[in-house]
């Protein structure tokens, strides 16, 4: 076996996979954060709909996105080649009782991943692809043309059932970034008691206000109409 | 039979080197050409395996445990002696020698003694190439620490845990022998038989422990590395498996044994708590370096921990500094534990069985603060509130002596081998080098002496000397041999007795405690010969071992180990009864000072015992291997 | 010296129920067995626990429960109980430290054996664990031979490093972690190996090669992936740190890009 592919198919390998892929899918939240913050402007979705414009077009970035369907890609599938290696490894018979000493996040990755994924689905069918080949209304800012996503969003977080997914998913999100964004410095065996401290700061931080600034646009949105 | 120790001519610091020089050896090329047989891989026999297989040999090592990292040297604490002399506090391999000659009581070879003391030095270098994390000093140099009363800090450590260092240590040398297919490695495999052709050592007769299945294995040379039997006591601070039975089945097959009544009692174990225990937990030496050792003046049955501080300092008894006001609470572990029994005796034990003295920390907190006091000592006084739910920093601690080590085993020569050619004995498991007593740190010594630089000089000589024609397992011998060993399973399997193998073993454990323990009477040992005689007999008709011998089957195990240890038994008491002196560890009551201390008589004991065995249920037969001072004046220990 | 707040009173008459998992053999199935036990005496180990059992059902003419133990003094790491949910017990000790004073009069008690893939039940609590040992013999040593070794003293290690590297050597290979984790994963016991020997000079020279051989061996035994969940240090008996796990995790990257390749022989 080639070295890199060795790398690839042992157990750390696959993990820092999972790490680096959970880490640049970290970057996007902060960058998709950003962008659905300005559904906040009071501008009828003016600055949103440039924003998505933008996103959608620009070569450059349009190629980001590419390596980004491809990474959430790699992450959910090495997600499940390793949930699946690490049931078989606790072998025929499981215990009859188990007292766990582990948090509940770190032993329910999968289950929070699988809640995030069902939300992504939704949430692409609903923007995303709507955005890309719907049927989708348009606005004119200084004389140029814009695909109002901005309606389409606004519409949907007019729907209670809407909203209310969108913050179970959140939370789910939180839940997986609490030991995921921690646990990912670990895997890369990023630890050293000088800065440990840190990164446990950081990582929580970033579990609580990132998903609760996510959660609070469609709720702002919906009490606002 | 004569007895040749083999001990080389000339001044004692030359002995050793000379003697290796004229060694015979095996050339290179040829060493792979012989296959050698290394039974246990504790510190002795993973050192020895390792070195051994490092050198071009081939080696089969087998090992009871599922793994070699289990072997009982894992449970040393203390630490390991080397005359490093690295604290400059004049130290050298002579002062070495001399402390343990004389901590031994005068009743080990010289030779042997200074050899141990020449090749400390190395052990502690290889041990460090090897990975294995000894304290140091701030500087990065390695640290020392006094033990067991020695005047110099040549005792290197690693934490409580340094046989367990030491132990991985050789375990990591001996797994890369494993993976280079030098060693073949079989754990969970019990020896049960030595095989002898034509008079030499040949191979050995193993059980599966899982499968039950028997086997034979052959070699050129066959090395018994397999501990000590402190077990015959049944309570003692040896491993639950740590067994005689390699050894014992040596011995039958011509093998002396050599001082088997030499037990060390160590003086601070946990004491007894019911009838339900299985062990005793030794706390380490070091802890008489800052606790005193007091029952209260008179007696108080029943005084337990809690009420120990209501006891009036005038009313209590230091009876380890007021006898021995020069070395105190640090006298050599046999004074400690003896005294500790004494006071026991007159009564003046406390704790619910009466079975014990307290080792008070009172005036070491006072003094340093509880702070040094637990930085120094916070994993010992954890356990103890672990095993007794008594908080040490409360009261006082209580403590016992209990059966720590067996200076007793197989007779060797100067190279390590048994009357049996080919034929070696390493570690406790030989009679070894520490006389009548053991000074602490110093097994551990001894068993990697032996392992790493004794043995992988010793054996070429004898291995040159023999033909390379390797031996078939297809011969008479060997179908013997496993015919024997089946037909005692199946004798045991087929008693289905009322008694279960625990309580035949407690039994003989209280006999040997009673009258062949701490203080020894000739008629005490006579009794005890007659009780042991009848557990032998109620053993071979009442014993309840259930299942087959086709699987995991460990009450069949703990069987067979019994059947031994009482035999065992019987010989320490005959060994003990012979000995009327008192020396070291063996204390005949009918030979001591007007003092009460122990009372050597080297004109008619300078001698080491051993005994040869003659069939079954016939007298063995002493050997006396005079001792021949001729370097060291002997002298009364004192520490008054 | 959270063990000495809950110290109860000293009694020998509980009252325990236990639930022992019993299998002949690893080819056939295996099945709880209830005993109940009574006079249980609060200074008893667990061990001496089965003990008393074992002797009582050899008396009735029933096979003694088997079970792993040697040194019963925390040492030896051949103890290896899951009770009540986790391994070793309700405390972070070993199984044979583990005393009777930990459970209440009237308890029921679950005794199971380790469970994970790599570790095969031999017979009833006694599981077979010599993947440990290949992992070790993968690597786990310095490759020196006997004698001709550099004085002790020859090279100074601070005494933080040394400190550090024999935190991580006190591993007494019971298994625990393993046991504890979800995905029956190694890690912890690996770790403890490659980061005293990465820490140590003398092990340094071969870090990459063991690194890489241990990772490899702990993969074809069959072991999980770890995923940090930090049951393992939870539950280990000696305190083996997670840092350790950080440590062989970049010790394991660093030496699949920059080592030259090394040949990895299969487990089984
Ligand atoms: C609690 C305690 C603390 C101690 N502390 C110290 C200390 O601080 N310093 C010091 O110097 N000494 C100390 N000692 C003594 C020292 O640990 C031992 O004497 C020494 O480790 C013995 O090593 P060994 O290799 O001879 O035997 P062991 O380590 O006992 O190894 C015996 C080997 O033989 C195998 N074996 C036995 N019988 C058979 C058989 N029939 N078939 C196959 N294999 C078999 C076993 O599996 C094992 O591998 C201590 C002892 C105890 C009990
Ligand atoms: C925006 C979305 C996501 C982000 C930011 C994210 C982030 C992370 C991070 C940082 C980790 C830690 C990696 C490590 O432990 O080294 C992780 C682990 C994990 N993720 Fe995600 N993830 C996301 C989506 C998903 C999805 C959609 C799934 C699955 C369907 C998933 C399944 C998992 C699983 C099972 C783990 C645990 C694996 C392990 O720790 O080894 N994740 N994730
Ligand atoms: S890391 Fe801890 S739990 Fe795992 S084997 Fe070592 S001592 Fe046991
Ligand atoms: S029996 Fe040795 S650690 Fe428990």
């Amino acid at each position: 076996m080639n070295w890199f592919t060795k790398l690839l198919s042992s157990t750390l390998g696959r993990k820092v996979l999972m790490a680096l892929t959970g880490l640049f899918l970290i970057l996007f939240l902060v960058v998709h954060l950003i962008g659905n913050l300005q559904l906040l402007h009071s501008d009828q979705g003016q600055a949103f709909n440039i924003y998505a414009r933008f996103m959608t077009t620009n070569p450059l970035i349009k190629t980001v996105s590419y390596v980004n369907y491809a990474i959430i890609l790699v992450h959910i599938v090495w997600a499940l080649l390793l949930t699946i290696h690490n049931r078989k490894s606790r072998g025929p018979e499981g215990y009859a009782v188990t007292n766990g000493s582990s948090a509940w996040t770190s032993r329910n990755m999968g289950i929070l991943g699988t809640l995030i994924l069902i939300f992504l689905v939704i949430h692409l069918k609903g923007f995303w692809a709507e955005m890309h080949w719907g049927g989708i209304s348009t606005v004119t800012y200084d004389n140029e043309v814009y695909k109002d996503l901005y309606t389409v969003v606004d519409k949907a977080y007019t729907m209670e059932w809407y909203v209310a997914i969108y913050v179970v998913s959140m939370i789910a999100l939180a839940f997986h970034l609490w030991h995921g964004f921690i646990s990912a410095f670990q895997t890369l065996g990023l630890n050293h008691s000088k800065y440990n401290g840190l990164i446990r700061f950081v990582g929580r931080a970033f579990a609580i206000i990132v998903p609760a600034l996510f959660a609070l646009i469609p709720i702002w949105m919906y009490l606002d109409k | 039979m004569k007895l040749d120790s083999k001990i080389p001519e000339g001044p004692l610091a030359e002995k050793w080197t000379k003697h290796k020089f004229n060694l015979k050896l095996v050339n290179p090329a040829n060493k792979r050409k012989y296959d050698v047989i290394v039974v246990g891989t504790g510190l002795a026999g993973a050192s020895a395996a390792a070195s051994l297989a490092e050198l071009g040999y081939n080696v089969k090592a087998f090992c009871f445990q599922d793994s070699p990292r289990r072997a009982h040297s894992i449970a040393a604490q203390g630490g390991i002696n080397a005359a490093k002399n690295y604290q400059n506090d004049g130290d050298s391999v002579y002062r070495l020698f001399y402390d343990t000659i004389k901590g031994g009581d005068y009743r080990a070879r010289e030779s042997n003694v200074h050899r141990l003391a020449e090749v400390s030095v190395n052990i502690i270098d290889q041990c460090v190439a090897q990975g294995v994390p000894f304290a140091r000093e701030y500087g990065g140099l390695l640290a020392n620490r006094s033990f067991g009363g020695a005047q110099v800090s040549r005792t290197f450590y690693a934490r409580g845990q340094t046989g367990q260092q030491l132990l991985l240590g050789a375990y990591s040398a001996l797994n890369r022998q494993i993976a280079n297919g030098k060693v073949k490695m079989y754990t969970r495999t019990e020896m049960l038989d030595v095989v002898l052709v034509d008079g030499k050592a040949r191979g050995i007769i193993t059980r599966d422990l899982v499968t039950g299945k028997l086997e034979s294995h052959s070699g050129h040379a066959v090395l018994l590395c397999t501990g000590g039997y402190g077990n015959v006591f049944f309570l003692s601070t040896n491993a639950k498996g740590s067994n005689v039975t390699a050894s014992w089945r040596a011995h039958k097959k011509g093998a002396l044994f050599g001082n088997p009544c030499y037990t060390q009692i160590h003086p601070t174990c946990i004491p007894v708590s019911g009838d339900h225990q299985s062990k005793l937990t030794l706390m380490s030496e070091s802890l008489r370096n800052d606790g005193r050792v007091w029952v209260p003046k008179v007696a108080k049955p029943g005084l337990t921990a809690k009420e120990a501080k209501n006891i009036p300092e005038a009313d209590r008894d230091y009876f380890l500094e007021r006898k021995y006001p020069s070395f105190g609470n640090l006298v050599p572990r046999d004074v400690a534990s003896r005294n500790a029994k004494m006071m026991c005796d007159e009564g003046r034990g406390v704790g619910k069985t009466g079975l014990a003295v307290f080792l008070d920390f009172t005036d070491a907190i006072k003094r340093d603060g509880k702070k040094a006091v637990e930085a120094k000592y916070g994993n010992l006084f954890d356990m103890y509130a672990q095993i007794t739910g008594d908080n040490p920093y409360e009261g006082p601690m209580m403590i016992y002596p209990a059966v720590h080590y067996t200076m007793g085993g197989l007779w060797v020569d100067y190279n390590l081998m048994t009357t049996v050619p080919g034929l070696y004995a390493l570690g406790e498991a030989n009679f070894s080098d520490h006389g009548a007593n053991r000074l602490g740190a110093s097994a551990l010594m001894q068993g990697l002496a032996d392992g790493y630089f004794v043995i992988p000089y010793t054996i070429g000589d004898y291995l040159a000397g023999i033909s390379q024609e390797k031996v078939s397992t297809d011969r008479p011998e060997f179908k013997e041999a496993m015919d024997k060993v089946n037909n005692t399973i199946n004798t045991i399997l087929n008693i289905k007795g009322k008694r279960t193998v625990d309580e035949l073993h407690r039994e003989l454990g209280l006999i040997m405690w009673n009258y062949c323990g701490m203080s020894r009477t000739d008629a005490g040992l006579r009794e005890a010969k007659g009780k042991i005689q009848q557990l032998k007999k109620e053993f071979w008709s009442n014993v309840a071992v259930l299942g087959s011998n086709n699987e995991l089957n460990q009450e069949l195990e703990k069987a067979m180990r019994v059947a031994d240890f009482i035999e065992l038994g019987e010989l320490m008491v005959d060994d003990a009864l012979n000995r009327t002196e008192s020396c070291g560890g063996h204390f005949r009551e009918e030979s001591q000072t007007p003092d009460g201390e122990a009372l050597r008589n080297d004109d008619d004991f300078s001698y080491v015992a051993a005994w040869e065995f003659k069939g079954e249920n016939q007298p063995e037969v002493l050997h006396k291997e005079e001792l021949n001072y001729e370097f060291i004046k002997r002298t009364q220990r004192s520490y008054k | 010296m959270n063990l000495l707040n809950g110290l109860k009173e000293a009694t020998n008459n509980m009252k325990i129920t236990l639930k022992v998992w019993r299998q002949k053999n690893n080819a056939t199935k295996g099945g709880f067995k209830v005993y109940p036990i009574e006079h249980v005496s609060t200074d008893m180990s667990f061990l001496e626990m089965l003990d008393v059992l074992n002797n009582d059902l050899v008396r009735k003419g029933e096979d003694a429960v088997a079970f792993d133990h040697d040194c019963r003094e925390g040492i030896c790491g051949m103890c290896s109980l899951y009770i009540n949910g986790k391994p070793h017990g309700p405390q972070q000790t070993t199984t044979c430290q583990l005393h009777m004073r930990s459970f209440k009069d009237g308890d029921t008690i679950t005794v199971e054996p380790w469970r994970a893939k790599a570790f095969p039940v031999i017979r009833d609590l006694v599981v077979d664990r010599t993947a440990f040992d290949r992992i070790q013999q993968a690597g786990g040593y310095v490759s020196i031979n006997t004698g001709g070794v550099p004085d002790a003293n020859e090279i100074p290690i601070p005494k933080k490093i040394a400190d550090e590297a024999f935190d991580a050597a006190v591993c007494i290979g019971c298994g625990a972690c393993v046991a504890a984790c979800k995905n029956a994963s190694a890690m912890l016991f690996v770790s403890a190996k490659v980061s005293q020997l990465a820490l140590l000079p003398q092990g340094k020279p071969e870090r990459k090669e063991r690194a890489e051989k241990m990772v490899a061996q702990m993969d074809a035994e069959g072991f999980g992936a770890c995923t940090n969940t930090g049951a393992c240090e939870a539950e280990c008996p000696k305190g083996i740190s997670l840092t350790n796990i950080a440590r062989l995790n970049r010790e394991y990257l660093s030496a699949s890009l920059t080592s030259y390749e090394v040949e990895v022989k299969g487990g089984d």
